[in-house]
């Protein structure tokens, strides 16, 4: 299929401030959030982006919406570069590629009731007015709020945690987009409230035919909603594959750390323990070579000295290490 | 764009009109200023005498250092003009002054510090080292210079009020935005499509208005503090009547020394009030935009 959304290369520093004795020699600190990230996602399917806190993930997803601008690499949409639009190119990018926020309880204008809320994209699409209230009405309906007239009155702080990220669902479905990001869509919400909200996007992004990139650190919502599941450590993408080949025969060693890491109701399903060490390092002055070998246990001299890189390895892997995990 | 203003700002609106009702000291304050405009308005009606009119008694004498009397309540000044005449006069100039500076100060400050703090970068830094400029300037000596040039005219004092006062409420507004424009629904509208301006205006403006009345209502006093100031040095309007003017009318003529506690207490005193007034509103205004301080 083909691919609607490619990265190639991308990198993403985020300046600090710079102390005196670096200004004078010169140096320009930077969190290095992304370091050479390339990948494809194909049009109408399901890609998880999973990885600690501070890996990067968010920074991806913000990218892909051109909500900030990659320091290097490219990124295209539809066969067009996200770089150069401006103008009409990105009300077009706008009207077609939507986020799901991680807080529903601040991604709504406190100000704005509901029914403003969700106009808002149709407002800023040159949509007439008179097809506003068809399109929200339907769009309440895909998130399964029915009884949308309850709500279009009400103010944000007035609807609970469940309800208000269906509102944000709708006004992300509102435009009927191609693609969709969700940023950790339930890790805010109540874990009554998750399931529904997870079965709902799955729905949507079955019956629109969407192509969905879910941001998350939590693999078992990835196992539920994503086929493929791309795993980020410190700013690079360590091992890409299927999501059930990722869960069972995780291959890098963070994943396998990552995975033997959630809890499990089936306590027959083998899993490598692979313990890891210390904790993420500053993404300003990442290791040399290979961004996880100071917390690797298997780690070895070629691990400083080069950075892995992303190569094939069985079963439909990709995974950057130099071991072969077979 | 109808509406937007339709639906979002009442909101804003809404909780500016009903605040006086919930807090006691806004409700003083604005009722000091109800009457105070009342006063204005009225003016004519309540003092028909005009203030810089010179008075005689019945026997043709100069009706010079009057004590309070049924006729002038307060008395008459060293040149025989009606002390009441001037006060309820006074009333205008005050207003006027505060007023006409509140608007300027609160829009000029809204805008930059909306700008500054949501564009930043250049832009910012240029438009707050311009507000250090104005805010290094020393209060009175730059008014009093100002107004030497321009003419001493009641516009001239609002103008040098507006030069000095905008950087503050600037500032704020600024650091404000700069806390509004990372909040995800700002971000959110950015997905949806919203063009800066739009943003700025729509998303993060509304959010910010309370904070521009609360500098409004205390332009308001620092505004006829000034001006009263500026009079009482003499560098007034010497058309107009003001609290200020008839301070120094009063301290030039020694009316102190001489006890005419009638001249001098009672613009003193409406001062104090008006001042106070705005205060008392621009704290209720503070606890409608900070919730938190709701009840400290």
């Amino acid at each position: 299929m083909a691919a609607l959304v490619e990265l190639r290369g991308v990198v993403k520093h985020f300046p600090v401030a710079r102390s005196l004795g670096e200004i004078v020699r010169g140096k320009r600190p930077a969190v290095r959030a992304l370091d050479g990230v390339s990948f494809d996602v194909g049009s109408g399917d399901a890609v998880a982006i999973v990885g600690e806190s501070g890996c990067g993930k968010t920074t991806l997803g913000r990218l892909m919406l051109k909500l900030a601008e990659p320091t290097g690499g490219s990124i295209a949409f539809d066969g067009v570069a996200l770089g150069g639009l401006s103008g009409d190119g990105l009300r077009d990018f706008r009207r077609q590629a939507q986020l799901v926020f991680q807080n529903p309880f601040d991604a709504l204008n406190p100000r704005f009731t509901i029914y403003r809320a969700v106009a808002e994209p149709l407002v800023n699409a040159r949509i007439d007015k008179a097809e506003h209230k068809d399109r929200i009405e339907k769009a309440f309906r895909r998130v399964h709020l029915a009884d949308f007239d309850r709500y279009f009155d009400k103010y944000p702080h007035q609807l609970s945690g469940g309800q208000l990220q269906r509102v944000v669902l709708a006004r992300a479905l509102v435009l009927a987009p191609r693609f969709l990001v969700a940023d950790e869509p339930v890790s805010m919400l109540d874990v009554s409230v998750r399931a529904g909200i997870l079965t709902l996007m799955r729905e949507i992004r079955e019956a629109m035919g969407l192509t969905a990139v879910y941001i998350s650190h939590d693999l078992a919502l990835v196992r539920y909603l994503c086929d493929r599941t791309l795993v980020m450590y410190l700013g690079r993408i360590v091992e890409d594959g299927p999501t059930e080949a990722i869960v069972r025969r995780p291959r890098h060693p963070y994943t396998r750390a990552l995975v033997a890491a959630v809890p499990v109701p089936d306590a027959d399903q083998s899993r490598i323990a692979l313990p890891i060490k210390g904790n993420i390092p500053d993404s300003s002055e990442p290791p040399s070579g290979c961004h996880f070998r100071d917390r690797c246990p298997l780690a070895f001299a070629r691990c400083a000295e080069e950075a892995p890189a992303l190569r094939e390895a069985a079963g439909g892997h990709r995974v950057a290490c130099h071991l072969e995990l077979a | 764009m109808a509406g937007v203003a339709e639906t979002a700002t009442p909101t804003v609106l809404q909780r500016i009109a009903s605040m006086p009702l919930r807090d006691p000291f806004a409700f003083v304050g604005l009722s000091i200023y109800v009457i105070f405009a009342l006063i204005a308005l009225l003016a004519d009606v309540l003092a028909p005498m005009p203030p810089l009119e010179i008075l005689f008694t019945s026997t043709g004498k100069l009706a010079a250092n009057l004590p309070p009397s049924l006729d002038y309540p307060f008395g008459t000044t060293n040149l025989g003009r009606d002390i009441y005449a001037q006060l309820i006069h006074g009333t205008r100039s005050a207003l006027a002054v505060g007023l006409s500076a509140a608007i300027v100060v609160s829009s000029v400050g809204t805008v930059v510090g909306l700008v500054a703090g949501y564009f930043g970068g250049r832009i910012d830094s240029l438009l707050m080292r311009i507000a250090d400029m104005a805010l290094s300037l020393p209060f009175l000596p730059f008014v009093i210079v100002l107004t030497g040039f321009l003419g001493a005219s009641t516009s001239n004092i609002v103008l040098a009020v507006a030069l000095l006062l905008w950087p503050n409420s600037a500032r704020v507004i600024r650091s404000q935005v700069l806390t509004v424009r990372e909040r995800t629904y700002v971000e959110a509208a950015r997905v949806t499509g919203a063009s800066s301006w739009r943003i700025l205006f729509v998303h993060v403006a509304p959010n910010i208005l309370p904070l521009s009345f609360v500098y409004a209502a205390i332009a308001i006093g620092w505004a006829i503090i000034t001006e009263a100031s500026v009079s009482f040095l003499g560098f007034g309007d010497s058309e107009s009547v003001s609290w200020g003017y008839m301070l120094q009318d009063a301290f030039s003529s020694q009316a102190l020394s001489r006890g005419q506690y009638a001249w001098f207490v009672p613009p003193g005193i409406c001062i104090i009030l008006i001042v106070v007034a705005g205060f008392f509103i621009s704290r209720g205004y503070e606890e409608v935009f900070m919730p938190r301080l709701r009840g400290r």
